[in-house]
């Protein structure tokens, strides 16, 4: 039986905005946390202005995640997925260590926060959530307890999905809808895909990285020979060659922040929003129909055992179990009905976001390529005729 | 598996003569080629074959300028057309082109290795005649370890690449292998020709010899070591020493050099160093590329939606791209590298030549205390006499000529920085517009699409 998906054109263009800036709260200790000062600029209705900035932390957003979470994935929305936590690099920022790496975490950390609240924004039914709107527009906000690392919540929340993980591999699905088989076995592809595209990128950063390093060491290394050289002509061009190295591995640096933020980045997003897993859901709630329709056909063989039983009250009763688990029955169908449709519209909405979130970083990424080398263009060319000055 | 190379560049005669000087190894040759299917590929036809040598003439241009203004005098022409490489030894021909009359023929060539040239170099250092010049320093010997361990490494990770990845990382590595075995040609080419463009040591012997000379130098070089012993040499090994020791040279000209000298080793000793990390990096950003690439083909491969002209061209750009980025690390190498290591081997000859001054000053200063102590006694005053005459006559020898080659050497330093710095910066630019036109190029068909 094959379900058109008929549901008109996902609208493409933004309705809220959300911009994320960092801010310390300066306490000392491990009582210290990150605030992030959350801004939103819409001309929905459903807000009740048009720009408004709140404070929020970090488990706040994990507490937004997670009621999402319980509410929509299980019939079948792709919900966007949370930043994950990382206990070392929070616990620096917490210290109050003020080098390089953790403030390259903080801005990660931003950077990946607003990328998450956009992805949870530019989802239509998700923009609607009252829980959303609340995470927006409230000054406060009750506390997430429940999120903490190492919490009791939070083991508890592992070993579920470890059963779950069990469970999937113990439901073997009848798969009538070629659309489906098709979708996973795509889903699983590009997965895989993606992880090693997105290991190759990481690699290429730390390439470029460590080139910007060698190129900075390189160029005080020529300083100190043109320091030394005793033609003046050549000790000057030497240090010339030395200004322009350094310049380029500020380049080779801005590089690596591109290929991080803009391409590396979104690579890891979308294996998190792939592994999401929505097509579980699906295989969950088909079992859960199934179970019932075994349940039902168990309470009408009981049933039909206690016709030729002389027992009124127990027929009674398992005529009226069998009522009930008819309606289940009813229920699961329409569950899996509801969940097989969304699951198609998300999954359609998922391409187009897919397909557009690729195309503007593609061209964003070799634009700051291009940057680069007009860059190194430059100053080179400004090199030249100091390369040519010596005579 | 490409477990060794053979690279073979073809000479400019006729490639069968090549086989037939090397024997054994033509023998070699064939087996090899049958084991490895990658030879196939390298089995050159004609055309391709000619394309190697032309782009090593080109190449061999730009190498050159290392040391600039060699090979220039017809009386005497040298080159390296061709090498063979077995393992990690390499086999140079060395070609003369000669007008003079020491030699019994106008033009030859002869097999030699590296250790052949390595004795060549050691005998101009011992020959007490020669104390007073910059002896071209002793080319390096043939390092391939460096593609070898990443070949390994390569094959290692085998499993975990597409095939068309696999292809393109191995194809990169050969030309790795081959840029390393032109290099070393090359530098063994410009160690003669420094020797052929000089008046004196283009007269030497032993040059003759090692030019002519049509059986194998192996035995000869086995008696050279035993009658030398490394004298010179190990007394060079303490010379730091003698010249830091801090006496200061009378010769206002020689005392300057010694300082600079001293300081300038060890900078361009560390540039080197920072300047080959800095092209090892480049080369690992444009391998990143290839991998990046593969998989993003792979994706557009599997891809029905509007993304997969996007993925496609995308991909295909990057690969453009990695050829350019490798092209940049492997002319920095060429103009940066490669002169800034030659010019500290070259400073550390210009040492020596400041050493074994040093050696003669303090013989020549013994021999004073000697013809003092013989007048004290008055005994073999005329020795003593002559000693101190014949050291003074050394001495004064030295430090002429020194002055001399110290003076010419900054003179040619110079020159070459120049042409390498001019040189690095015009490719840097064309590559980097060449860059730049191949990314312009996509994202403007990207943003009709």
């Amino acid at each position: 039986m094959l379900i058109k998906n008929c549901e008109p054109l996902v609208r493409a263009h933004i309705e809220a905005q959300v911009s994320l800036s960092a801010q310390t709260i300066a306490c000392d200790g491990m009582n210290a946390y990150m605030a992030y000062k959350v801004t939103t600029k819409t001309s929905l209705n459903l807000f009740n202005r048009n720009e408004f900035t709140v404070k929020r932390r970090f488990s706040d957003f994990l507490g937004l995640h997670s009621k999402l979470a319980s509410k929509y994935l299980h019939i079948g929305y792709i919900v966007p997925p949370a930043p994950e936590k990382s206990i070392v690099g929070m616990t620096k920022v917490k210290v109050g260590k003020e080098d390089l790496s953790s403030a390259e975490f903080v801005e990660k950390r931003r950077s990946a926060l607003e990328r998450y609240l956009m992805r949870t924004v530019n989802h239509p039914a998700l923009l609607k959530d009252p829980d959303v709107i609340q995470f927006l527009e409230s000054t406060e906000l009750p506390r997430a307890v429940s999120t903490q690392a190492l919490s009791g919540a939070g083991i508890l929340r592992m070993v579920n999905k470890a059963a779950e993980a069990v469970n999937k591999m113990t439901i073997k699905m009848n798969e009538s809808d070629a659309w489906f088989e098709e979708k996973q076995q795509q889903f699983e592809n590009l997965d895989v895909q993606l992880r090693k595209l997105h290991a190759s990128v990481e690699s290429l950063v730390c390439h470029r990285k460590e080139l910007s390093v060698n190129t900075a060491s390189f160029a005080k290394s020529a300083a100190m020979l043109g320091n030394s050289e005793d033609h003046t002509a050549l000790s000057r061009a030497l240090s010339q060659l030395a200004e322009v190295e350094e310049k380029i591995d500020q380049l080779h640096q801005e590089q690596a922040y591109a290929d991080f933020y803009l391409f590396s980045e979104l690579l890891g997003d979308y294996v998190r929003l792939i592994t999401a897993g929505v097509f579980d859901h699906r295989m969950k709630t088909w079992s859960k129909w199934q179970d019932a329709q075994v349940m039902l056909q168990r309470k009408r063989e009981a049933e039909a055992k206690l016709q030729y039983a002389n027992k009124p009250d127990k027929l009674q009763q398992a005529k009226e179990e069998i009522k009930e688990w008819e309606a289940k029955v009813q229920q699961g169908e329409r569950d899996f009905e509801q969940i097989s449709k969304n699951i198609r519209r998300e999954v359609g909405r998922f391409e187009k976001q897919r397909v557009k979130d690729f195309k503007v970083v593609i061209i964003k990424y070799l634009e700051s390529l291009v940057h680069t080398q007009q860059q190194l263009i430059k100053y080179w060319e400004a090199f030249l005729p100091e390369a040519k000055a010596i005579a | 598996m490409f477990s060794s190379a053979l690279l073979l560049l073809p000479p400019r005669s006729s490639f069968l003569q090549q086989r037939k000087i090397k024997g054994k190894v033509a023998a070699k040759i064939k087996t090899e080629r049958r084991e490895s299917p990658r030879s196939l590929t390298h089995r050159p036809t004609r055309s391709s074959a000619a394309m190697t040598s032309i782009s090593q003439d080109a190449d061999r241009e730009k190498m050159r300028s290392v040391s600039v203004d060699l090979n220039n005098d017809s009386s005497l022409l040298i080159d390296i057309p061709d090498a063979l490489c077995e393992r990690d030894k390499v086999k140079f021909t060395v070609h003369t082109k000669t007008t003079l009359n020491s030699f019994q023929k106008p033009e030859f060539s002869v097999p030699r290795q590296h250790e052949d040239f390595i004795w060549l170099h050691d005998t101009l250092v011992e020959t007490e005649e020669y104390a007073g010049l910059i002896i071209p320093p002793a080319p390096p010997k043939p390092d391939f370890e460096g593609p070898r361990e990443k070949m390994h490494k390569l094959g290692e990770g085998e499993s975990t690449m597409t095939k068309e990845e696999y292809a393109k990382m191995k194809q990169e590595l050969e030309a790795e292998y081959l840029a390393v075995f032109k290099k070393t040609v090359q530098v063994h080419e410009i160690f003669l020709q420094r020797l052929s463009s000089h008046p004196v040591f283009s007269k030497d012997r032993n040059f003759q010899i090692f030019l002519e000379y049509d059986q194998d130098l192996s035995v000869r070089r086995k008696n050279a070591k035993e009658f030398f012993g490394g004298f010179f040499k190990n007394m060079v090994k303490s010379a730091d020493e003698v010249l830091i020791s801090g006496i200061k040279d009378v010769d206002e000209f020689f005392e300057q050099e010694k300082t600079f000298l001293l300081d300038y080793f060890s900078k361009i000793k560390d540039a080197t160093a920072k300047a080959e990390k800095m092209t090892r990096s480049h080369k690992n950003v444009a391998d990143d590329y290839i991998h990046i690439s593969a998989t993003v083909s792979n994706i557009g491969a599997e891809d029905n939606t509007a993304l997969k002209t996007h993925l496609e061209k995308f991909s295909e750009l990057l690969e453009k791209l990695r050829k350019v980025e490798g092209r940049v690390a492997s002319d920095q190498e060429l103009k940066l590298t490669e002169l800034l290591r030659y010019y500290m081997r070259d400073i550390q000859a210009a040492k020596d030549l400041l050493y074994r001054r040093a050696r003669a000053l303090a013989d020549y200063e013994n021999s004073n205390k000697a013809l003092d102590k013989a007048r004290l006694k008055s005994k073999d005053i005329p020795q003593a006499e002559e000693n101190q005459r014949q050291c003074l006559q050394k001495f004064d020898k030295l430090s002429e000529s020194g002055k001399q080659e110290l003076t010419s050497f900054k003179g040619r330093r110079v020159v070459a920085f120049r042409k390498n710095l001019i040189e690095m910066a015009e490719l840097e630019i064309k590559h980097a517009k060449n860059s730049t036109a191949l990314l312009q190029g996509c994202i403007e068909m990207l943003k009709v699409n």
